[in-house]
């Protein structure tokens, strides 16, 4: 019934829409002088717009920002993206001053001639040789990054399992002898809901955690798997993401550069928290606190959004204290 | 044909029409009705977004069972953000965009009768209607409406255990789809045909217009691309309803292991993209087009750089076809893979630019008459570069990671095919609403249309590249449950105010179409004063478009001002006025352009 209600409200706007417009003068609708005159005052206005909400978001979104790369890999990304964004920002703010400001220029008039101006070989080959140019330079560093960040090769890398299911995420760390024993669906059952396979010698001493500590300086070596649908682990801190694929192994490598206490020591950090705080304490929660996170990124089912696991990186020492207290699976599992 | 047509009733001439611009018109008022629909649905999840918590009785009044207390639940949102994609994209901007300006154009711009296949052409609108039927139709089912993203990657689109809307609701998505692409197959075939072999005398394929090269090569990406989504949601139907595992593999789910083995997701995502990103490209070509015409037409001056154009269009055409591996960066494929595509796809922003910068000098030194419809073309070369230009950083793979499904990509692309393309097709309505309904639509609701649209356009997507930046996921039902996300609730504010005020400034133009066609002012025959065929036919329609003889061709489309003495700009027009028409022969002396 309400949704007749606002079907009902809408026909309404729209009779009395109908009725308004009847007034309207439906004779000359070809743009005149007069038009071009107030129209490309429009367009020098829509500029002044644009730019002022084009700066002011650069400005005040500034603090909302993710912090600078937690991984060490991740510095590269933040270089080369803040490269792309300057020379996108610089041709943003002139290509749109040319367009509107031209509209606003050129609007026509009667008394003007418009110039027959139909090629400059001269000017295109500028234009198509100048972005190739520019985007060689993106593509070889962007290229060059790529592969430092796919390089896993890396043995003395800890080896983790990122194991995800609608809609939590467990881990698993390889244990002593850093190999993860094989798993598949076939082996869950009861606690054992990763599923391990136990008869593999390598899944002895794995040990499976709900929390990830990772330690500062020493490269990890993820491997995703899922157990259902497809998810992505999404570890914005670190410049890191990549998708559980049911059926297969996926990987991805970083190496922490700040532990979980350093980040919050982070200007840009304590900042962006001390807004956050403003805003819970006017709601009347709990204050936050930093800490880096795993999320979901690929649409997984109704609870998506709430599937996360914290991310704690800490001093090697600390981490060789917290992993020896870790259970192993051979243990837990009988 | 004109000569010994038969008498026409009510039936064959508005409901089972062979004429193309009959068909072109109920192509456009389909679309917009799904436009509506579309439009109406992100209204409603932006309210979600922006106040989580909150009831709205308008929530309460369309969800039904999919809501509590006026709060929508987690997979109506899910659903909604589904259908709102499938409904644009396909809907809207595919068959809404080509279907209505491909079928009046290439007969009118080529000098042609009719299509080739008139009965080919009603049965391609008839299968669009019958899959928008069936797309609406899905929105009733008992456990919801397709919900797992218009990517519909499985296992989640696969498996009613994982999200109720993969059930009956994905059944018919998938039904809907494949009449969808043999319509839009059978549409793109016809356009290919006629353009090839049904140009008048005189009309060289380098003296098309831009338009008809945008919807030609828009026709061939098509005819590429879609049957490869067609196989894709054939062997998607085969996995969900015959127990094959193209897709699917070692699955537990609701406490049991399936019987799947051995197939891949990433299989499917190669094969959806394979035509999801061509078809990026098939929504925004023709919008291009229509925006080279509009703008040359309403400059007064030659499209600059008219090979050129057609070259960045062919380029764009063939490197669309190698670059859909961007949207994988991450999916778990070969990282050398990943390399490739980041190559091909940066490539694009070659062609992409020169287009950009031609516009831009066909502005230059104009005569500038702007009318609604050129200001939308103005729009949509502003919008079309601020898309483009975040596609440098998605496009390459090293920083694709951290934005890749963020809110980022969906400002990005929002603005270079959402707002561009509809840009685009507005542009289209305002420019060509003469030659369909044989009047003019009013400039001064255009205008404010155009405005509020622009303004809110950019309202919406540009604060949303910040909140993509600050790492929020899209597809997310509320961030509540994130603490870091908290300082983002106001920007959401802001982007749902500005989206609903664009969404009800719509308005404004669909009261202007409507009342235009009743009320408007009569249309003389070349309003625009353009060069173009379709301005040499009758103002009212007639069946075979020409009255006698279709005319002949001398010339290219866009002898805008063309002086007597070339060097000189204030000299006087060579033909008396600033247009020439295609059909007016050369002078004595006169050089081609």
């Amino acid at each position: 019934m309400l949704a007749l209600f606002y079907i009902f409200i809408g026909v309404a706007i729209g009779v009395s829409f109908w009725q308004v417009t009847r007034i309207l003068n439906f004779r000359g609708s070809i743009a005149t002088d007069k038009d071009n005159k107030k129209q490309g005052k429009n367009a020098l206005l829509f500029l002044v717009f644009l730019y002022i909400m084009m700066v002011y978001c650069l400005i005040a979104m500034n603090v909302i920002m993710l912090p600078e790369s937690a991984s060490i890999e991740g510095e590269h990304d933040d270089n080369l993206f803040n490269i792309t964004f300057w020379l996108i920002g610089v041709v943003q703010f002139i290509m749109q001053f040319l367009i509107f400001y031209f509209t606003f220029k050129y609007r026509g008039n009667k008394e003007n001639k418009a110039k027959f101006y139909a090629d400059s070989h001269k000017l295109e080959f500028i234009w198509t040789v100048t972005p190739a140019i520019v985007l060689v330079l993106l593509i070889g560093y962007g290229l060059w990054q790529w592969n430092n960040i796919m390089d896993l090769s890396d043995d003395d890398a800890i080896v983790i399992e990122v194991y995800s299911q609608q809609f939590r995420w467990d881990a698993r760390y390889a244990g002593e002898d850093n190999t993860l024993g094989l798993g598949n669906v076939n082996y869950i059952k009861g606690i054992n809901t990763m599923g391990v396979d136990m008869t593999d010698r390598n899944s002895q001493d794995d040990k499976q955690v709900t929390e990830l500590y990772l330690p500062k300086g020493r490269k990890i070596h993820f491997k995703f798997r899922s157990q259902d649908v497809l998810h992505s682990a999404y570890m914005p801190h670190f410049r890191a993401q990549m998708n559980c694929v049911p059926g297969m192994v996926t990987e991805f490598g970083f190496t922490p550069k700040y532990t979980t206490e350093e980040m919050r020591q982070q200007p840009e950090v304590i900042e962006k928290t001390i807004g956050i705080n403003k805003i819970r304490k006017a709601k009347g929660e709990d204050p936050y606190v930093f800490d880096y996170l795993l999320l979901c990124n690929k649409i997984c089912g109704a609870s998506h959004y709430n599937m996360q696991m914290k991310i704690t990186v800490v001093e090697p020492d600390e981490y060789e204290k917290w992993i020896a207290e870790q259970p192993t699976l051979a243990s837990v599992i009988k | 044909m004109s000569e010994h047509h038969h008498k026409e009733t009510f039936v064959t001439k508005y409901i089972f029409s062979q004429d193309h611009k009959m068909i072109s018109k109920q192509f456009l008022i389909t679309g917009m009705i799904m436009g509506i629909i579309g439009v109406f649905m992100s209204m409603l999840f932006r309210l979600q977004l922006a106040w989580p918590e909150k009831s709205f009785s308008i929530i309460e009044a369309f969800l039904g069972p999919h809501q509590t207390d006026g709060v929508m639940n987690p997979d109506m949102y899910l659903a909604l953000v589904t259908i709102h994609g499938t409904i644009m994209v396909f809907f809207v901007l595919t068959a809404g965009l080509s279907g209505t300006f491909s079928n009046l154009l290439i007969p009118l711009q080529i000098g042609a009768r009719d299509m080739a296949s008139g009965f080919l052409n009603m049965v391609s609108y008839w299968l669009f209607f019958l899959s928008s039927i069936i797309m609406v139709i899905s929105l009733f089912v008992e456990a919801g409406p397709a919900s797992a993203g218009w990517t519909i990657y499985p296992p989640l689109s696969a498996l009613p255990q994982a999200i109720p809307g993969s059930g009956a609701g994905m059944t018919l998505w998938l039904v809907s789809m494949a009449i969808f692409i043999a319509s839009s197959l059978i549409g793109s075939l016809n356009y290919i045909v006629t353009i090839f072999n049904l140009r008048t005398k005189g009309m060289k394929m380098t003296r098309l217009p831009l338009t008809m090269w945008a919807f030609f090569i828009t026709a061939i990406i098509g005819v590429i691309s879609f049957p490869v989504l067609l196989s894709a949601a054939l062997l998607l139907i085969f996995d969900r309803s015959f127990g094959t595992s193209f897709y699917l593999s070692d699955i537990f789910i609701s406490g049991e292991v399936l019987h799947y083995q051995g197939g891949s997701p990433v299989l499917f995502e190669h094969l959806f993209w394979f035509l999801g990103h061509p078809e990026v490209y098939i929504i925004l070509l023709p919008a291009l087009g229509i925006t080279s015409e509009v703008i040359s037409t309403n400059s007064r001056k030659p499209i600059f750089g008219y090979r050129a154009m057609i070259g960045s269009i062919m380029a764009i055409a063939f490197l669309s076809t190698i670059v859909w591996g961007h949207h994988m960066f991450i999916s778990g494929m070969n990282p050398f893979l990943g390399s490739v595509f980041t190559f091909t796809t940066l490539l694009i922003a070659i062609p992409s630019a020169v287009k950009a910068f031609n516009y831009v000098t066909t502005l230059w030194k104009g005569n500038l008459q702007l009318n609604p419809a050129m200001l939308f073309s103005i729009g949509l070369v502003s919008t079309f570069v601020t898309g483009g230009l975040t596609g440098l950083v998605l496009g390459d793979s090293a920083l694709d990671i951290n934005v890749h499904d963020t809110y980022f990509v969906v400002a990005h692309f929002h603005l270079v095919m959402g707002v561009s393309a509809l840009f685009g097709m507005f542009a289209g309505i305002y420019h060509w609403f003469p030659k369909m309904y044989g009047k003019l639509m009013n400039k001064t609701l255009g205008y404010w249309h155009f405005w509020i649209t622009i303004i809110c356009a950019y309202g919406v997507f540009w604060p949303m590249h910040f909140i993509g930046l600050a790492g929020l996921p899209r597809r997310y039902y509320t961030n509540t449950n994130f603490p870091m996300f908290d300082d983002l609730a106001d920007i959401n504010v802001v982007i749902t105010l500005f989206a609903i005020a664009g969404g009800l400034a719509q308005i404004i133009f669909i009261a202007n179409f409507f009342i235009s066609i009743y009320r408007g002012e009569k249309s003389s025959q070349n309003p625009w004063k353009s060069n173009t065929l379709e301005w040499t036919t009758p103002v009212e329609h007639i069946h075979g478009n020409w009255p006698g003889k279709i005319p002949e061709v001398h010339r290219w489309a866009y002898d805008y001002s063309k002086k007597v003495d070339s060097n000189d700009d204030e000299s006087d027009y060579l033909h008396g006025d600033d247009f020439v028409l295609q059909t007016t022969p050369l002078l004595d002396g006169e050089e081609p352009s």
